[in-house]
């Protein structure tokens, strides 16, 4: 696994180190470590509730082309620089797999939400969110994705991912997420 | 005085100039609010009735007085004499203030009034303003409403008594709408909120289920202009105070936002994004006409009319970071007016046309200011973790604004002078933000 700095893995880790916890006392230093580095600095960040529900999807009963299949399978989310809107090449690897995804299942609509973080005003953070989830959707578009498919809806700093006041916590706002349109 | 902005409209507040009231003379006594850091004018506001009045005359003539006297308290320009330190809590309409006994506590203007009931159930208030140093009456009048407009009447006589002592316009007389916040952050529930200038009259104007955002008030009518994500995405609505009805501004392409009323009342301004693309548009309200007014690759936003209708400041990022622009109405001759460091959103007009008032970020802060339209003399006001979304009181000597701390969670609306004195946290049921003044009733 690549860079998958989703917050499904930091759950899942901070899931893992607390089982670890639970089952002896002398947990591996690697997991521990990478569990602090989920919660962010001193401020203790808590994980919202879209990334619970999506993680907690574990049965065995998906089905190809869902929205269940892409929670699972597919990285859902880029992340972008302090007031930048422009795409990483990491960005660019995980938006590929979404990409592929969507090819495999041609009828699949999707949503992509932009995101801001809260360092800066409420009507300028909706434009750059919108700018954010439209640089997604051009990438998209540009790899041949139809443009009908996609539905941008920007977000501002209306819903953070991780609530918090540091740098972890803005880097992870900083955000478009990829959702499958359930309408 | 016609009021139409009070809904439902029911009465009709008359000012009757009274015979037994001399003409106002022209004293010296005076608060200077265009400097800050002066020491508040005492100021004693008596009950409205005495113990011979009706329970419910007395009622009312204690409530009128209280109302006063917190409007004049809030401005923190006035040190209000409290009631247990009164000589007297009533003197009558017809009767002179013994002003030697009021000098003694170091009272410096009294104001005294009665209420009285008319036979087809309206009430009458009445009262004086004195200056006590000089012993002559600095104002006076009298108003008829029904029974229920009394709050009015209280917050249309302390305008009166602030403008008559400060030389400068009304502002008591006015509404707030605001965003009431509730639950966590990532899934923070907004919604239209209202009340008076003072916290009274509060209400809930939407339930909740949508995201709103940057209510606005209509110049001329009792209609707001905000953002709803009612659709699904973003875009501009119309709410009408009187009927509850709630209108999408049109069928748009991309999403809109930022909107503001022009001031004849008669077009929107706000921004519509198409394609990661931000521009500014007016939108005759009559005729549904557009007008593009910004034709360029950067964000363009948060427009806001000269109180004239002569020109938008707005910001944009066409020079990289965030900064405010002035153009003509038509679009033409946008030219940058900030240059400090950080950035600059948020600009709002003031109604007296002379400055523009703004959020700026630098270094991790946030601060309100004001800059004249030219972008010289910017003066910072206030500065905290996170505050930003100034609005501008209707005499143009306050603004209001939201604040949030790094623990988060806690958004609350300040208001601050112009001078940069007299910050002070205005109390709401529930956390708020995006506050818009409405202007005078």
């Amino acid at each position: 696994m690549t860079r998958k700095t989703s917050l499904k893995t930091h759950w899942i880790v901070a899931l893992g180190a607390a089982l670890a916890l639970a089952a002896c006392s002398t947990p591996k230093q690697e997991t521990s470590t990478t569990a602090v580095d989920a919660t962010g600095s001193n401020q203790a960040n808590t994980v919202s509730s879209e990334t619970q529900i999506s993680v907690a999807t574990t049965d065995n009963s998906i089905r190809p082309g869902s929205s269940d299949d892409f929670a699972l399978n597919v990285p859902d989310r880029v992340f972008f620089g302090y007031d930048r809107y422009d795409l990483s090449a990491e960005a660019g690897d995980i938006l590929d797999t979404q990409v592929r995804w969507l090819q495999n299942y041609g009828n699949v609509n999707i949503v992509i939400g932009g995101h801001a973080d809260n360092r800066g005003t409420r009507e300028y953070n909706l434009a750059l969110s919108e700018r954010r989830a439209q640089s997604v959707r051009d990438y998209m578009v540009g790899l041949g994705i139809s443009s009908d498919r996609i539905t941008v809806v920007p977000y501002g700093k209306e819903r953070p991912a991780v609530v918090g006041n540091n740098e972890s916590a803005w880097a992870e706002n900083r955000r478009a997420v990829t959702t499958v349109d359930a309408r | 005085m016609t009021v139409s902005f009070l809904q439902p409209i029911r009465f009709l507040i008359l000012a009757l100039a009274l015979g037994l009231f001399s003409a106002p003379v022209s004293a010296q006594l005076r608060v200077d609010i265009t400097q800050g850091g002066s020491e508040p004018l005492p100021i004693a506001v008596l009950d409205f009735s005495n113990n011979s009045a009706s329970p419910a005359l007395q009622n009312l003539g204690r409530s009128i007085a209280e109302v006063i006297r917190n409007n004049l308290a809030n401005t923190l320009l006035f040190a209000v004499t409290p009631t247990e330190a009164m000589i007297k809590r009533y003197i009558g309409l017809d009767r002179e203030p013994n002003f030697e006994n009021w000098r003694i506590i170091n009272t410096q203007a009294v104001v005294h009034g009665h209420v009285q009931q008319k036979p087809d159930g309206t009430i009458s208030v009445g009262f004086r303003l004195w200056d006590a140093y000089q012993e002559v009456q600095m104002f006076a009048s009298e108003y008829g409403a029904s029974a229920s407009a009394w709050r009015r009447i209280a917050h249309i006589m302390s305008d009166a008594i602030y403008s008559r002592l400060t030389g400068e316009g009304a502002y008591f007389d006015s509404s707030i709408v605001y965003i009431a916040e509730s639950g966590p952050a990532d899934k923070r529930i907004k919604r239209l909120a209202i009340m008076d200038q003072d916290g009274a009259n509060h209400s809930f104007l939407t339930n909740g289920l949508e995201t709103v955002l940057t209510p606005r008030f209509s110049p001329t009518k009792r209609e707001i202009t905000y953002l709803s994500y009612s659709s699904g995405v973003p875009h501009v609505y119309l709410y009408d105070i009187s009927t509850g009805r709630q209108e999408i501004l049109g069928s748009y392409e991309g999403i809109t936002f930022a909107p503001r009323f022009s001031p004849d009342g008669n077009s929107l301004i706000f921004s519509q994004s198409i394609r990661g693309n931000s521009e500014i548009y007016t939108i005759n309200l009559r005729n549904r006409k557009r007008q593009r007014l910004t034709n360029n690759g950067a964000i363009d936003t948060s427009p806001s009319f000269s109180p004239d209708g002569t020109q938008v400041v707005f910001t944009s990022d066409r020079g990289s970071k965030p900064h405010l622009y002035v153009m003509n109405s038509d679009g033409s001759n946008p030219e940058r007016i900030s240059f400090g460091k950080g950035s600059y959103t948020t600009p709002v007009w003031s109604p007296r046309g002379d400055l523009i008032a703004f959020t700026k970020q630098e270094r991790g802060k946030f601060s309100i200011g004001v800059m004249r339209t030219d972008g010289s003399e910017e003066r910072i006001l206030s500065q905290s973790y996170l505050e930003e979304g100034p609005t501008w009181s209707p005499n143009g000597r306050v603004l209001m604004f939201f604040r949030e701390s790094q623990q988060g969670n806690d958004a609350k609306l300040y208001s601050v002078d112009l001078t940069g004195h007299n910050l002070r946290e205005v109390p709401t049921p529930i956390n708020a933000s995006d506050p818009a003044w409405s202007p005078l009733k």
